[in-house]
C-alpha cells in the first residue's frame, strides 16, 4: 500500500497567544510543532504499511523550517519527505492549499490512499482535506475514528459524526481524514531517527510541480479575512447557598429553566 | 538491526571532537545525544580551553558563538568578610589567540560545535539516551537506546566512543570504572546572573569583548573542599560554587550546594559584583575527581572512553576539562584510524590509545597533580588556616597606627610561629610542588 500524509507545521497552540490589539496569533519565540492531528495521519499510515506493506511518504507545503516537521515524520518511519516551499505558495487559503497538495501528489504518481488529520489547529477549517480528494478525484472519508477492513479495491472506515458513528466503505485510491483517538502515536525509534538525519527531504518549488500561477498562494486563494475578533468568554457565575439538598433542587430547577435537563 | 563503523555516546566536547575527527577522514561515524540538542544538557564555568580547539579548527573564535575571551584572572582567597587576591591583567592575553581562554555557553557553543562535525559528515541524534552496550563474545558491539528489547532501537558498530560525561554510569556497565565514589565527584551549581553589558564592563573593568575570570577559594566553601567562580558572559555573568560530595556528608546539617551558592552571593566582597541581577538560569553538574590514581581503565574490547567519562579533568588550581576532553576524543578517533585498516578494535588494538594519553599533555598533567586534592584533603589548614593566617598578617602589616612597623613585623612574626610549624608548611608546599600544580 502506498501511502501518502499530508503533514503540516503549525505554532505551538500551548505557547500561542492573541495579539488583543491587531486580533492576530503572536507567533514570534513560539516554537513550531507538528499538527497533533497530523502525528495520528502518519501513524496510521505506518500501521497500514506494518500491516500491508508498501511505503509512506510524508508531504507539506511551507516554509523551509517545516523541513523539521518532515524529518519528525521521517523519525517515526516515513520513507520519504518531500516539502512544498516557494515564495509563490506564501499566503495560500484552503483553495489554493489544496491545489498545491493535489498538484504534487500527481507529481508523486501511484498512491493507494492519502491521509490528512482532520483540521490543522492553526486555522480549523478542515478544509483541505476533502478538498484534495475532490482535486485528485478520488472519493474521501472524513473524520476516522477506525480501519475496520482493507482490500486491494476499498477499506471500511468508521468516521465520528457530532451524535453518530458511521460505518463507509470507501473504495481505493481513496482519501481519509483522521481524529484524535484513531491510534496511540508511537516514539520515533533509533533505527528512523538514524534514516531521518541521513535522508534528504525534498524540497519542490512551484515549477517543480508544474503549478499554474494563478491557483497558488495569495493569488489563487479568494478568502479574505475581513475582521479577526478574539472570542469573549462571559461567564455568568452563580452561587447556591443553603443545605445540600436546597441546593440540589434549586441546581436542578434551574437547569429545567434553561432546558438543559 | 542498524550498524555502522564507529558510535559516540554523547554530544559534548569529547564526543564531538571524536566524531569530528573520524567524520573528515570518512569515516561512517554516529554521536547519540541524550539532550533535545548539543549542549541542552550541559553546563560548565566556564572557560574553554581551546588550544586543541584552535587546532581542530584554525581560528574558530572568529566564527564560534563565543561570549568574550578571557583577559582577566583573578585569583582571591575568600576570608570571613574580606579577600585577599591576585590579579592577572595580560596585554598578551588580550591578543589573538587570547590565551585560548574563551568564556562561552555551552548550550550555543556545543552545538555550533556538533554543526560543524556534521559538516565534516557525521550524524548526530538528538532525544537519544544510550542505556545499554550490546555485548557478544564479551566483546562490545554496539548500545541500545531507550528501550532495550527491540531491535529498531540497537545500534551496533565496529567500536564505540563513550563520552558520557560525568555519570559514568555506562562506564561502570563496561566494567571500566567501579561505582563512583561520593570522594570521586564535586558536586556544581551555578546561576546565569543577567546584568546588561555595560554594567558587567564598569564592574569587572572590561572593554569590547574582553572577559574576566574570578576564582574563589578557602570560605567560598566554608570549611568544605571546594571553590566558587564568577565568569562574565557578554550580558550575564555565571556565579557559582562547587564543592566535593562527600565533604557534604558526615555532617551535622550539612548545607544544600544552592545554600552554600547564596551563602557565597552574599559574601560581602562578591555582593557588590552580582547585585541588582536577574537570575535567568538556575543549573548544576557533576566534575569528576578522580585524580590520576583512582582513573578508570580507558578502553576494553570494542570501546574507549573519552573526557570526563574517563575522568580526565585537571583538578588543581586551572581546572581544565574541555581541553582533555577534546585531545582525549581526538586521540581515540586517531586509534581508530590507525587500526581502521585491520578493522581490529580489541583491547590490544586500542592499547595505543593509552599510548597517546600518556605521551600528551592529558596524563601528564594528571600525573603532575596527582596528589593535589588528596593533599587538600590531609593538610585541611591550607584552605581553613593558612588563608585565615594570610588575611591576618596582611591586614596588621597594613593596619594604619602610630605602633612602629617594627613592632608590627615582631607580631606578625610571633603571629606566625604560634599558627603555623615552618617545617609543616614546608613540608605542604613541598608536597604541593611535586604532585599538586
Ligand atoms: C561548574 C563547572 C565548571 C567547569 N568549568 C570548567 C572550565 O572553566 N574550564 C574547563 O575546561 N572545564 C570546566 N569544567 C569541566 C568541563 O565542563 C568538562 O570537563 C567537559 O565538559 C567534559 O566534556 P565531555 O565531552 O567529556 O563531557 P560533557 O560535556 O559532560 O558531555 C557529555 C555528553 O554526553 C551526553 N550523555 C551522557 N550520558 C548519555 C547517554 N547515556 N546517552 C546519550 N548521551 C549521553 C550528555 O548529555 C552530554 O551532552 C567545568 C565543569 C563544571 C560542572
Amino acid at each position: 500500500m502506498n501511502i501518502i500524509v499530508c503533514v503540516k507545521q503549525v505554532p505551538d497552540i500551548l505557547e500561542v497567544s492573541v495579539d488583543k490589539e491587531t486580533n492576530t496569533l503572536i507567533r514570534e519565540g513560539v516554537d513550531s510543532v507538528i499538527n497533533p492531528f497530523d502525528l495520528y495521519a502518519v501513524e496510521e499510515g505506518l500501521r497500514l504499511k506494518e500491516q500491508y506493506g508498501g511505503q509512506v511518504y510524508v508531504l507539506s507545503m511551507g516554509p523551509p523550517q517545516a523541513i523539521a516537521t518532515l524529518r519528525q515524520g521521517l523519525s517515526l518511519g516515513a520513507e520519504r519527505g518531500i516539502l512544498l516551499s516557494d515564495i509563490g505558495f506564501a499566503g495560500a487559503d484552503t483553495l489554493a492549499t489544496s491545489y498545491t497538495l493535489a498538484k504534487a501528489v500527481k507529481k508523486i504518481g501511484h498512491f493507494d490512499l492519502v491521509i490528512c488529520g482532520r483540521q490543522a489547529v492553526d486555522g480549523d477549517t478542515a478544509h483541505v482535506g476533502p478538498s484534495l480528494a475532490e482535486k485528485l478525484g478520488v472519493p474521501h472519508v472524513s473524520c476516522v475514528i477506525k480501519i475496520h477492513e482493507v482490500t486491494e479495491e476499498y477499506m471500511i472506515a468508521e468516521r465520528i459524526t457530532e451524535d453518530a458513528k458511521e460505518k463507509v466503505k470507501l473504495s481505493l485510491p481513496g482519501l481519509i481524514t483522521v481524529c484524535k483517538g484513531i491510534n496511540e502515536p508511537r516514539f520515533p525509534s533509533l533505527k528512523w531517527k538514524i534514516n531521518a538525519a541521513r535522508t534528504r527531504v525534498e524540497v519542490w518549488s512551484a515549477h517543480d510541480i508544474g503549478a499554474d500561477e494563478s491557483k497558488i498562494g495569495l493569488k489563487g486563494s479568494p478568502t479574505r479575512v475581513v475582521k479577526m475578533t478574539t472570542p469573549q468568554h462571559h461567564r455568568a457565575g452563580q452561587m447556591l447557598e443553603g443545605p445540600v439538598g436546597e441546593q440540589v433542587a434549586d441546581l436542578v430547577s434551574k437547569l429545567r429553566e434553561r432546558q438543559v435537563l | 538491526m542498524t550498524k555502522c563503523e564507529v558510535v559516540i555516546v554523547g554530544a559534548g566536547p569529547a564526543g564531538i571532537a571524536c566524531g569530528y575527527v573520524l567524520a573528515e577522514a570518512g569515516v561512517d561515524v554516529i554521536i547519540l545525544e541524550r539532550g533535545q540538542y548539543p549542549g541542552a544538557k550541559n553546563m560548565f564555568g566556564g572557560i574553554f580551553f581551546a588550544d586543541q580547539m584552535n587546532k581542530l579548527i584554525p581560528e574558530f573564535y572568529t566564527e564560534a558563538p563565543v561570549e568574550r575571551f578571557v583577559a582577566k584572572k583573578h585569583y582571591a582567597l575568600l576570608i570571613n568578610d574580606s579577600e585577599v587576591s591576585l590579579n592577572i591583567d595580560s596585554e598578551e592575553h588580550k591578543k589573538p589567540p587570547y590565551n585560548h581562554s574563551y568564556i562561552v555557553r555551552r548550550s550555543v557553543f556545543d552545538k555550533w560545535f556538533a554543526e560543524k562535525a556534521k559538516a565534516q559528515g557525521a550524524t548526530i541524534i538528538c532525544g537519544t539516551a544510550v542505556t545499554d552496550f550490546v555485548w557478544r563474545d564479551r566483546r562490545i558491539i554496539g548500545v541500545t537506546a531507550d528501550t532495550a528489547d527491540d531491535d529498531d532501537n540497537v545500534l551496533l558498530a565496529d567500536v564505540v566512543v563513550c563520552a558520557e560525561g560525568a555519570n559514568s554510569m555506562l562506564s561502570e556497565k563496561a566494567g571500566l570504572r567501579n561505582r563512583l565514589s561520593m570522594r570521586a565527584r564535586c558536586i556544581s551549581v551555578k546561576e546565569v546572573i543577567e546584568l546588561g553589558k555595560d554594567v558587567i564592563d564598569e564592574r569587572f573593568g572590561l572593554t569590547a569583548r574582553e572577559g574576566a575570570a574570578y576564582e574563589y577559594f578557602a570560605d567560598a566553601t566554608p570549611g568544605m573542599l571546594g571553590d566558587g567562580f564568577i565568569y562574565t558572559n557578554m550580558e550575564t555573568l555565571s556565579v557559582g560554587v562547587g564543592v566535593v560530595i562527600s565533604e557534604l556528608y558526615g555532617r551535622r546539617n550539612p548545607p544544600s550546594p544552592n545554600q552554600l551558592l547564596d551563602r557565597f552571593k552574599n559574601h560581602p566582597c562578591i555582593r557588590p559584583l552580582v547585585k541588582g541581577g536577574k537570575t535567568l538560569e538556575y543549573s548544576a553538574h557533576m566534575i569528576p575527581m578522580d585524580g590520576f590514581r583512582n582513573l578508570p581503565r580507558f578502553y576494553t574490547d570494542g570501546l574507549m572512553l573519552v573526557g570526563d567519562a574517563a575522568g580526565f579533568v585537571n583538578n588543581s588550581i586551572c581546572h581544565e576539562g574541555v581541553n582533555m576532553a577534546m585531545a582525549s576524543g581526538i586521540m581515540a578517533a586517531e586509534t581508530i584510524l590507525a587500526n581502521r585498516q585491520e578493522r581490529r578494535y580489541d583491547a590490544r588494538a586500542l592499547r595505543q590509545y593509552e599510548h597517546r594519553l600518556k605521551n600528551s599533555f592529558v596524563l601528564q598533567n594528571m600525573k603532575n597533580s596527582r596528589d593535589f586534592i588528596d593533599i587538600l584533603r590531609t593538610h585541611k589548614e591550607l584552605l581553613n588556616n593558612y588563608p585565615h593566617l594570610v588575611q591576618d598578617v596582611i591586614t596588621s602589616y597594613f593596619k594604619v597606627s602610630d605602633v612602629p612597623k617594627s613592632t608590627v613585623k615582631r607580631d606578625i612574626s610571633r603571629m606566625l610561629r604560634s599558627r603555623v610549624s615552618v617545617v609543616k608548611a614546608a613540608r605542604t608546599v613541598m608536597a604541593l610542588m611535586r604532585g599538586g600544580i
